[in-house]
């Protein structure tokens, strides 16, 4: 049984079929790519998986759990985190506390408890700190992390935006263009650091890319959308061989 | 990690310090007798204003959302607990009790009146939001000047209309009369009781925002879609952060309604122009800073006081004073001047030790 499991997955924004008839099925601790052209609706599976938008039709699967149509917190409960295109942090924290608001539904202690600063109050915040250090030191923000988000240079931003999708234990990560606004050196980089992090933490990895060159370098099994349909879907080196990706968007 | 923890908790100490070396300063000037008696009565609504301040700061600051019936709630809290306490004036004649219990009857009847307002206002964002609480403030004043409640050998009686409309035996008495408000309430408020409460709001205040609700509180300010995303409960948050508000500024209703022995609901104290004054002592203090709001609420109330020798240039003072502030809290230049003498001072602070 795949982890996440999607079968015939469609919205309509009026008379706009945005996606139509998607298909996919990634296996545990799979680098599953999705690519097309700027429009085609990579952003809008990305948000119908995470519960932004509602399906018109379709189901969507995630390791045994029916999660369509759910809201957007009971799916990330169900284990999918997620980064954005246009980076969202939370500016004013400090690159600690993003992590820790990561880690909010995995430690909890109550409110009366926080504000009197009972002895579970102590003891939780203690763990939180200890277990968002550690994941700190994988993304090498260690050294930030007492920085406001905002003040971090570009790139940390983007691996900031992972460490806090990993701090929610997940089972599936959706990245959507990591690599954006990226130069070669840190792409580099960054494609080191994914296959790390499906190592290391067993993940299942879903991304959004642009750079073919990152595509093509990690990404186990391919598929590609156009107009909201599925041109193609299979493994890389097939998929990015296909005449009709190939007219469609990677161009002769 | 242990740095940042300091960091925080140092600030905060800061914060207490100031407010009880004002305390204590104000103490001995008072009991010296160095103090106009004018100036005496002004702390008690000194202590009014800060935790007014501070409460609104939690929602403007810390949730990010614009809320302009902040009085409403200091009205809510005010009337409900001056009604428990001239009922109870001759039952309990302790008054730290009688007080303590009024304090908790006008906390609690705050934060319902926060939850029921908050569950359809906090749906709406940034201007609609602010609009629509500032009907509500409106609405609840305007409902306490309509309310007449009386008493008699058969209990309560109300009425929406007047005292007539109460149909009461020759032997009741009225206890809130409209637009005359609640006359014969127990003068309980004192400076001391004010510092307290001060304080209380203080350490709720600070320690909720350095906590994992606190954290949530922020991230929904910072970025509502990414908090949903790693599954924060925005409704919840965001009523937890107006109810908290709302609450602590029943509490500053109860302390304002025990400083007068007359509660009337008009436009200056809970209307409007009282929700703005609040949200300018928040503005100018800094959004989102605490010790700021306090600052700012004590510099603005005393200010037109103090100067009322000056008389007609009183106001014009007064709104220079706001700009310069302004100025100071948020012109880039002022910053950078803000910082380089403040980081002088850290380093001199430094090497002492």
């Amino acid at each position: 049984m795949a982890l996440l499991e999607v079968k015939n997955l469609g919205i309509s924004f009026g008379g706009l079929r945005a996606v139509n008839a998607f298909d996919i099925s990634i296996e545990k601790e799979e680098l599953y790519g999705l690519i097309g052209p700027n429009g085609a609706g990579k952003t809008t599976v990305f948000n119908l998986l995470t519960g932004v938008y509602k399906p018109d039709s379709g189901k969507v699967i995630l390791d045994g759990n029916d999660i369509t149509g759910k809201k957007t917190i009971d799916i990330s409960k169900a284990g999918i985190a997620r980064t954005f295109q246009n980076i969202r942090l939370f500016k004013q924290l400090s690159v600690l506390d993003n992590v820790k608001v990561g880690l909010h539904n995995k430690h909890h202690y109550s409110t009366a408890a926080g504000i009197l600063r009972l002895p579970s109050y102590r003891k939780v915040e203690k763990e939180m700190d200890e277990q968002a250090m550690e994941l700190l030191k994988v993304f090498h923000l260690d050294d930030a992390a007492h920085l406001t988000a905002s003040n971090l240079p570009y790139g940390q931003q983007r691996r900031l935006e992972i460490a806090r999708a990993l701090a929610t234990e997940p089972k599936l990560l959706l990245l959507d263009e990591p690599a954006a606004g990226m130069n070669p050196n840190e792409t580099g980089e960054l494609m080191d650091m994914i296959r790390f992090v499906r190592d290391n933490f067993h993940m299942t990895i879903l991304l959004i890319e642009h750079d073919m060159k990152l595509v093509s370098g990690i990404c186990e099994e391919l598929t590609v959308l156009n107009f909201g349909e599925v041109l193609a879907q299979g493994k890389t080196s097939d998929v990015l061989n296909d005449p009709q990706v190939i007219t469609a968007y990677l161009g002769e | 990690m242990l740095k940042k923890m300091n960091k925080t908790t140092k600030s905060n100490l800061i914060t207490y310090g100031i407010v009880i070396a004002a305390f204590v300063i104000m103490q001995v000037l008072i009991s010296t007798g160095s103090v106009s008696s004018l100036l005496e009565g002004l702390m008690v609504p000194l202590c009014i204003y800060v935790i007014l301040a501070v409460s609104l700061n939690l929602v403007v600051g810390i949730l990010g959302e614009l809320s302009l019936g902040h009085a409403g709630f200091m009205c809510v809290g005010a009337f409900s607990s001056a009604f428990f306490s001239k009922c109870m004036r001759d039952v309990i004649t302790v008054a730290p009790l009688r007080f303590f219990l009024a304090l908790l009857i006008g906390i609690a009847v705050a934060a319902v009146f926060g939850i029921i307002i908050g569950i359809p206002v906090l749906r709406l964002k940034g201007d609609y939001l602010a609009i629509v609480t500032l009907a509500f403030g409106e609405i609840i004043k305007n409902l306490v000047n309509v309310l007449f409640i009386g008493k008699d050998s058969n209990g309560f009686h109300f009425s929406t209309k007047d005292v007539m409309g109460l149909n009461m035996e020759p032997d009741g008495t009225v206890l809130v009369s409209g637009p005359q408000g609640i006359t014969g309430t127990p003068k309980d408020s004192t400076f001391l009781i004010g510092f307290i409460l001060v304080l209380i709001t203080l350490f709720i205040v600070m320690n909720l925002i350095n906590s994992r609700d606190g954290r949530a509180i922020m991230s929904i300010r910072d970025n509502r879609i990414a908090a949903e995303s790693v599954g924060i409960n925005i409704t919840k948050y965001k009523l937890m952060a107006f109810t908290i508000s709302a609450a602590l500024a029943g509490g500053a209703g109860v302390l304002y309604a025990h400083n007068l022995s007359t509660l009337t609901a008009n436009t200056n104290n809970f209307g409007y122009n009282q929700s703005i004054m609040i949200l300018v002592f928040v503005v100018l203090g800094g959004i989102g800073n605490i010790r700021g709001s306090i600052i700012a609420a004590v510099i603005l109330t005393l200010l037109p006081e103090l100067l009322r020798g000056l008389a007609d240039y009183r106001m014009l003072i007064y709104a220079i004073v706001l700009i310069v502030m302004m100025l100071f809290n948020w012109a880039p230049k002022a910053i950078e001047w803000r910082e380089k003498h403040l980081s002088f001072f850290r380093k001199k602070k430094e090497a002492v030790k």
